[in-house]
């Protein structure tokens, strides 16, 4: 057992139980906190990984601003505890069967083509300096210039709809 | 040698991935089925990384940079119509939305 195994596992073990707090619990606003623990420690898996920016981008944009939006809406609309009753009785063992058959392929074909040599080693220095940052910079603003602009088109018609979704319709425009 | 095979990488994302889908089928609560998507969008995410880590390549971490985004708008739109959904409708119980209309 190395110590980057170690890490991993409990890691690993910590966030299957959030994941699995999140869908399973009663009240909406510790759904949102299950997740928040969720996605920081994915966060330092990215760490392990050797991918500084994209932990601290996972960190402040779904650990802070995302969940900081759930968090809102579940207390502007009072919705932390709605029945989970369903209409539909055979739904939840359905559900469960499926997830089950899901999670059987995947693992069985995960591990059936599984490569043994494709090891991660622990990022060696160089790759958490500045250096890797100022290559993925390179890369980022060269080769994937056009996504990285049409993002931010996307992003700014996202926000230009959700302002437009929810804005108050005057008195004399109809219902 | 400090290593962890990247499949149990991608094993746990497999798992990760599997929790939110039976989170979208079971809950009824439509705030709940939005985070069960996210934690699907992070379980992709996450062998995204593992990759570019193995094949030492930047692509993969600047396609979970794009992929934050689209979710950051996903959010942001989706949690605007829930809103108008419960104004117009005092509840957002998803077995009782099965109308287009208002």
């Amino acid at each position: 057992m190395t110590t980057d195994l170690i890490v991993f596992l409990t890691l690993s073990l910590v966030a299957i139980a959030t994941a699995l707090g999140m869908v399973f619990s009663r009240n909406a606003v510790y759904s949102a906190l299950f997740l928040v623990l969720n996605f920081v420690t994915v966060a330092v898996f990215y760490l392990l990984l050797g991918a500084p920016f994209i932990a601290m981008s996972q960190v402040t944009v779904y650990g802070g601003a995302i969940m900081v939006l759930f968090l809102f809406v579940i207390m502007l609309l009072g919705a932390d505890s709605i029945s989970s009753t369903s209409d539909l009785p055979w739904q939840k063992p359905l559900a469960f069967t499926l997830a089950l058959v899901l999670v059987v392929e995947s693992v069985y074909l995960i591990v059936s083509r599984a490569q043994p040599n494709l090891g991660i080693t622990a990022p060696d220095a160089s790759l958490n300096t500045m250096d890797s940052l100022h290559q993925m910079a390179l890369e980022l603003f060269s080769k994937y210039l056009l996504p990285f602009e049409v993002t931010s088109i996307l992003l700014l018609v996202a926000m230009v709809g959700a302002i437009v979704l929810t804005k108050q319709k005057k008195a004399g425009q109809g219902s | 040698m400090n290593t962890v095979p990247v499949d149990y990488y991608v094993l746990l994302s497999a798992v990760l991935f599997t929790i939110g889908a039976m989170g979208v089928l079971i809950r009824r609560n439509p705030l709940i089925i939005f985070m069960s998507i996210e934690l699907m969008l992070n379980a992709a995410n996450l062998v995204f990384v593992a990759y570019a880590s193995v094949f030492k390549s930047f692509s993969g971490q600047i396609f979970v940079f794009f992929v934050i985004a689209v979710a950051a708008a996903e959010v942001a739109v989706g949690l605007a119509l829930i809103v108008q959904i419960f104004k117009a409708k005092k509840n957002i119980n998803i077995d009782e939305l099965n109308s287009l209309k208002g």
